[in-house]
């Protein structure tokens, strides 16, 4: 086995690129955490509102690393270019929305069948407007942030796959949780 | 040049994908939402504080792994078989040092964080829960993880494609359920 790859694969250069990056993620997510433990209360009271957070948390980052996956490797083909018209950046997007209607439409009359099976009280319309008014501003968010740092990555001369990824589907599964307490905040 | 694609395609592709992390996440917010988990939320201080960090750690070890996995096997560093070669170990062992460093380090920060906001919390129940729910991941996910990728392989299958559904279901879905595990082992120990 060549040197490179005995260097590239000892226990020590793995856990030192890794934990510093996960550490740092970890605080990040502190502030989801944070507003999470900030509505204990209503949470422990509205089972169905538990339910989802997950389901929030995980489509967010999906939805990104779908969407930046799909730009970067656009961009190496040549042919994304940030504008309203480009034919990759309208595609990607009505998809995003699309997907996003979909998901959140299910979770919506989904999380409403198992909250109530809970003891929880919410209506049906009350679950639903929560979940897909919120799971479209996440789309927009999914949307606005992938371009941006796709873009943003390829000016300042990081690939994509590696910098980008990790970091937006960070940021969205972040907001994800912040957007869906300010639409619970707005319909509760 | 091939077809440009529309929306519809990108549709139709990503959405088996995402229907599978929608699945999965139910299922771990059907535990979250349950009576025990519940209850386990309002007498532990700083479990859901800590929650989302806890599954964002999940995909970060065990997706890189099997990322780390995949390029092992089409760069022929790692064979398809169950052998203790030094670059599979290695890996195994990297991700499983990363996954309880990174979750001592949650409880930790989790814990500074009620401490910063004024509000009360156990250092020792903390770090014993993400202790637990660390170890109990690690061993479930190191597996299964390293058994699919390999028996993928062999079967043919691109293991690039295996591995952000096999980590996204298993991983939010048993996250949560040994949180639980934790949260009702340390309510006996303390």
């Amino acid at each position: 086995m060549s040197e490179q790859f005995t260097a590239e694969w000892s226990v020590s250069r793995m856990v030192w690129t890794m934990v510093p990056l996960l550490a740092a993620l970890s605080v990040l997510q502190m502030i989801s955490g944070n507003v999470l433990e900030g509505f204990e209360a209503t949470l422990v009271e509205n089972p169905a509102l538990l339910v989802l957070v997950p389901v929030q948390i995980g489509t967010a980052g999906n939805l990104a690393s779908i969407m930046c996956s799909r730009l970067s490797t656009q961009l190496y083909l040549g042919t994304f270019e940030l504008r309203p018209t480009n034919p990759v950046v309208r595609a990607n997007t009505a998809a995003v929305f699309a997907l996003a209607a979909t998901v959140f439409g299910v979770v919506g009359i989904a999380a409403w069948a198992i909250g109530t099976a809970l003891g929880g009280v919410l209506t049906l319309p009350e679950v639903l407007t929560i979940s897909l008014v919120s799971g479209m501003l996440l789309a927009a968010v999914v949307v606005v942030l992938s371009l941006v740092s796709v873009q943003l990555s390829y000016r300042l001369g990081y690939n994509p796959d590696d910098t980008t990824i990790p970091i937006v589907t960070n940021l969205c599964d972040i907001t994800g949780v912040l957007i869906l307490f300010g639409v619970v905040v707005a319909v509760v | 040049m091939a077809r440009q694609e529309t929306a519809k395609d990108i549709y139709r592709q990503a959405l088996p994908v995402i229907l599978v992390s929608l699945v999965a996440g139910l299922f771990a917010g059907t535990i979250l939402g349950s009576e025990t988990m519940r209850a386990g939320i309002a007498e532990v201080p700083g479990l859901l504080l800590l929650l989302p960090a806890f599954l964002a750690t999940r995909g970060g070890v065990y997706g890189a792994l099997g990322a780390r996995l995949a390029s092992g096997l089409h760069q022929g560093v790692i064979e398809p078989r169950f052998e203790l070669t030094t670059p599979l170990s290695n890996a195994v062992v990297a991700s499983f040092i990363n996954g309880m460093v990174v979750s001592t380090f949650i409880a930790v920060v989790a814990f500074l964080v009620l401490q910063i906001t004024g509000q009360a919390g156990s250092l020792v129940q903390l770090v014993g829960i993400m202790l637990i729910a660390g170890l109990l991941s690690a061993i479930l996910m190191l597996s299964v993880l390293v058994t699919v990728v390999l028996v993928g392989y062999r079967r043919g299958l691109d293991p690039d494609n295996l591995i952000g559904p096999v980590v996204t279901t298993l991983g939010d879905v048993f996250g949560v359920v040994f949180l639980l595990v934790g949260v009702e082992v340390m309510e006996v120990v303390l």
